[in-house]
């Protein structure tokens, strides 16, 4: 059950971003251009998303605990820590190098365009190494 | 250029955030592709990981089912530059785990929590982004 539901909200999730035009490198790198091609579609995206998600967490939230799993499972954090400067200045700056952040990569796979398959493997490498580094370091 | 698209980029929007709404109501978790796909790998703390692969799985499989409901193909245009790829691959998969979040994790369903450190990591990555664009778009590029 689990299983088909997490294939089902996946398509759900890729569908998004292939209408939204999130899973185009061009539109990302057009939206990120406010000195050139500005394209501020990307914002409605981020709109529309956080919107429904603002909404549906707290009806969901108002239950005891979810339908497939024993608990909710939150982030609990509310530090800035070093990390979370540096994680997310790094993605930044491969996000505007090449488009894509990490959902989008996924969806552009079966395309095969041959800078998705050069990217898709660099990216999962990358994130092993942080979970590995991270894990050592904690 | 690419064509201004509020509605269609509305609509895509409102998908994603319900995928995300959704998986808390079924599993309890956080929508975040970053951490759905680095815990693909070992070390595994938990017994999530078919879910997890089927999750991701689902995503790759979209453009084929956006194919079939609309008869349309997906519209990419993916640079050719197979080094730079590479590079922005590593930093993305790097820095999204390093970070704890990427677009989806921090930029949705962070914000949509009104998570100071995904309101700070979505900042910074929007910052960056940015920045990074112009360099190489008017700095280099121009």
């Amino acid at each position: 059950m689990s299983i088909l539901v997490n294939l089902a909200l996946g398509l759900l999730f890729g569908v998004g971003l292939i209408v939204s035009g999130m899973s185009n490198p061009a539109k990302v790198l057009n939206f990120l251009d406010l000195a050139g091609t500005f394209d501020p579609s990307l914002a409605f995206v981020m709109g529309g998303a956080v919107l429904v998600a603002f909404i549906g967490f707290r009806l969901v939230l108002a239950r005891e605990r979810p339908l497939l799993a024993p608990r909710f499972q939150l982030p609990t954090r509310t530090d800035i820590d070093a990390r979370l400067i540096v994680g997310p200045a790094l993605f930044g700056i491969g996000w505007g190098l090449g488009g894509f952040c990490p959902g989008p990569a996924f969806t552009a796979l079966s395309l095969a365009a041959p800078g998705t398959l050069a990217f898709v493997p660099a990216m999962l490498a990358g994130m092993w190494a942080a979970r590995l580094l991270a894990e050592r370091n904690v | 250029m690419t064509d201004f698209t509020p509605f269609a980029s509305f609509i895509g929007g409102a998908l994603i955030g319900l995928s995300a709404v959704l998986l808390l109501l079924a599993e309890g978790r956080i929508a975040g592709i970053s951490g759905i796909a680095s815990r693909l790998f070992p070390p595994y703390g938990d017994r999530l990981l078919a879910g997890r692969l089927a999750f991701i799985v689902g995503l790759v499989a979209a453009p084929l089912l956006y194919a079939a409901a609309t008869g349309e193909g997906v519209v990419q245009t993916v640079s050719s530059n197979l080094l730079l790829m590479a590079v922005a691959g590593l930093l993305v998969g790097f820095g999204s785990v390093w970070g704890s979040g990427c677009t989806s994790g921090h930029g949705v369903c962070g914000l949509a929590r009104l998570s100071r450190r995904s309101l700070m990591a979505t900042g910074v990555f929007m910052a960056a982004g940015f920045a990074t664009v112009y360099v190489a778009r008017h700095v280099i590029g121009g």
